[in-house]
């Protein structure tokens, strides 16, 4: 537990100290050191109104767009490839699923290279589609996997029983199908999402700035003016990125356990 | 066959056996490529095209800055790339982080597991906890191990210099040196996929039928016998599974030591590197010519151990 939360407490911790703890060499070798004595909110009043206003904010609703678009797109798509996975008789079934796990085998960044030049010539280089193009493809393989398990797990014949009750086929999968597969969708929305959100490969290497993410926005922080060490404000904007990612999980964490071991050990 | 097709198959097990296929199975198979069709695409056309455009383009001697310079060169830039020592040197690095991190992993994430198993009552409170470095962005927890250990800075060389009574240097500068900075790179990639590992394994500890541990313990078996002829050779499954996941992902690691050195003293990755000749030096030939080895070796990896395992991956993964 110690071992878990040490080091976000210490970026939080970071985060309220003023410019002025890092410039002076530390003095204490106590475990004082590591939480401020001075409580200094400036770090986030740089982010959201300051200095790095015209950095952090636009990364940051460059992640939200990338990620909610690349999100739904590809767990739409992988809704419709594992119903017909999972419920469906056809040749190629196998070939889909190998494919896709073969693809979350891929190296991201030995996509970079042909995607960076093909980028340049059609023009996405530094664009919104641009980044969210490869994330579908990040998200697409594990989407599909999930989802064909949680829809395996569906007991179709209930869907056959509301027919002969005299429902419609639509009528049948809107009342008893959607349902239950509901929280499998939503489950690896979640997952996917952070899939997204989490990506650093392509936002750092396929954009400069009109559509620069989060991550990436961070790792090329390097302070309002070259006199200032960042420390404060990077850690600032670690904790803004992070806390609704980490509600997410408090909240879902029992489906997102679920979602992961059942994509992950049946795949 | 796998249980996909299995769980389908009961749709029209009559149809299949007819050689004439009948309208209502040919409809199905519409139907099927219908709806799993467009995903299909789009995952082949964003990567497969890619994959092929890279290998083709790694036989060009072709640098952005100086296109109309583009000259086949075939195989040219792979023997430029395996006889460089700066290549062998991103080689050695990546598979000491592979074989550092995943030897920690499995341990620590094996000992998680078999406490999430055993312990029924706090066991929500702990699998949050053990889940938030999961969900931590990667580039975060890299800058937060990165002050952690920064001198002057971080709380990491007091807390050690008042742990070990003043035996360590409290201003020890850990990104000085090749293998300090590796070694502060290992622990945050350790923290940070750790319980991904665990989750793997408290799957797989699940499957284990609980009455042949029963039986083993009767039969008057250690602790570490139940352990090591029961309980692993049953999950063998789920271990492979996250072994295999966890090697490749470390084998592809980037974010974390691009964030925490950017590559100095000798801690740069083979995804480093591909990215920095690509993108830094624009040298797109020789950039795909690295990221087709690249490739190579996670598909080598990849085969060696669905070999290894025996374990076939389309299906349940319980073998």
């Amino acid at each position: 537990m110690i071992w878990t939360l040490v080091p976000l407490l210490w970026i939080f911790a970071t985060s309220l100290k003023s410019p002025s703890v890092f410039s002076a060499p530390a003095t204490s070798t106590e475990f004082g050191l590591f939480w401020p004595k001075h409580i200094y909110w400036g770090n986030y009043s740089v982010i959201f109104t300051g200095g790095a206003k015209d950095l952090f904010l636009p990364a940051l609703w460059h992640s939200i767009i990338v990620c909610v678009l690349a999100t739904v797109i590809s767990v739409v798509l992988a809704t419709f490839c594992a119903y017909a996975i999972a419920r469906l008789n056809f040749p190629g079934k196998k070939v889909i699923l190998t494919t896709a796990l073969a693809l979350s085998f891929f190296p991201a960044i030995a996509m970079v290279t042909p995607l960076f030049n093909l980028w340049r010539q059609v023009h996405l280089y530094d664009t919104i589609p641009g980044l969210v193009i490869p994330y579908i493809t990040l998200t697409l393989p594990l989407s599909i996997w999930i989802l064909a398990a949680f829809f395996q797990q569906i007991p179709w014949e209930m869907e056959q029983a509301a027919q002969v009750d005299g429902a419609s086929s639509w009528q049948a999968f809107r009342k008893v199908v959607a349902p239950l597969a509901a929280p499998g969708v939503f489950t690896t929305a979640i997952i996917a999402f952070f899939t997204a959100w989490n990506d650093f490969v392509f936002s750092s290497n396929l954009t400069s700035s009109n559509s620069q993410t989060v991550p990436a926005a961070l790792a090329y922080f390097t302070g309002a003016s070259q006199f200032q060490q960042p420390t404060g404000a990077i850690c600032a904007a670690a904790v803004v990125v992070t806390i609704p990612v980490v509600i997410l999980v408090l909240v879902f964490q029992r489906r997102i356990v679920a979602g992961l071991t059942s994509g992950a050990v049946k795949g | 066959m796998s249980t996909v097709s299995d769980a389908a198959g009961s749709a029209a097990p009559a149809a299949k056996r007819r050689p004439v296929l009948s309208d209502r199975t040919k409809a199905e198979r519409k139907l099927g490529w219908y709806l799993a069709g467009p995903a299909f695409i789009i995952m082949l056309a964003v990567t497969l095209y890619p994959i092929l455009y890279a290998i083709w383009l790694s036989f060009f001697n072709y640098r952005l800055t100086d296109p109309a310079a583009r000259k086949f060169v075939f195989l040219q830039n792979y023997v430029y790339a395996l006889s460089d020592p700066l290549f062998w040197q991103t080689v050695e690095t990546t598979f000491f982080i592979v074989v550092v991190t995943l030897i920690f992993e499995l341990v620590i994430g094996m000992g998680i597991a078999l406490v999430m198993h055993r312990i029924v009552l706090p066991r929500r409170t702990l699998r949050t906890i053990v889940l938030i470095p999961y969900s931590i962005i990667t580039v975060v927890s890299a800058f937060a191990w990165l002050y952690a250990a920064t001198p002057n800075l971080g709380f990491i060389d007091p807390w050690l210099h008042t742990l070990t009574f003043g035996l360590t240097d409290p201003t020890y500068n850990w990104f000085g040196g090749r293998w300090s900075s590796l070694f502060v790179i290992c622990a945050s990639e350790i923290w940070k996929t750790t319980p991904f590992m665990s989750l793997l394994l408290l799957a797989g500890l699940a499957q284990v039928d609980s009455s042949m541990e029963e039986a083993a313990k009767v039969d008057g078996a250690t602790w570490w016998q139940r352990f090591y002829k029961v309980i692993l050779p049953n999950m063998k499954g789920a271990l492979m599974v996250a072994v295999l996941f966890r090697t490749l992902d470390a084998v592809r690691i980037y974010d974390n030591p691009q964030v925490m050195t950017g590559g100095a003293n000798d801690t740069t990755t083979l995804s480093m590197l591909v990215g920095s000749t690509t993108v830094d030096r624009v040298e797109i030939g020789m950039g795909s010519a690295l990221a087709v080895i690249l490739f190579i070796i996670v598909l080598i990896i990849a085969a060696i151990f669905v070999r290894l395992f025996k374990v076939d991956l389309t299906s349940t993964g319980r073998s």
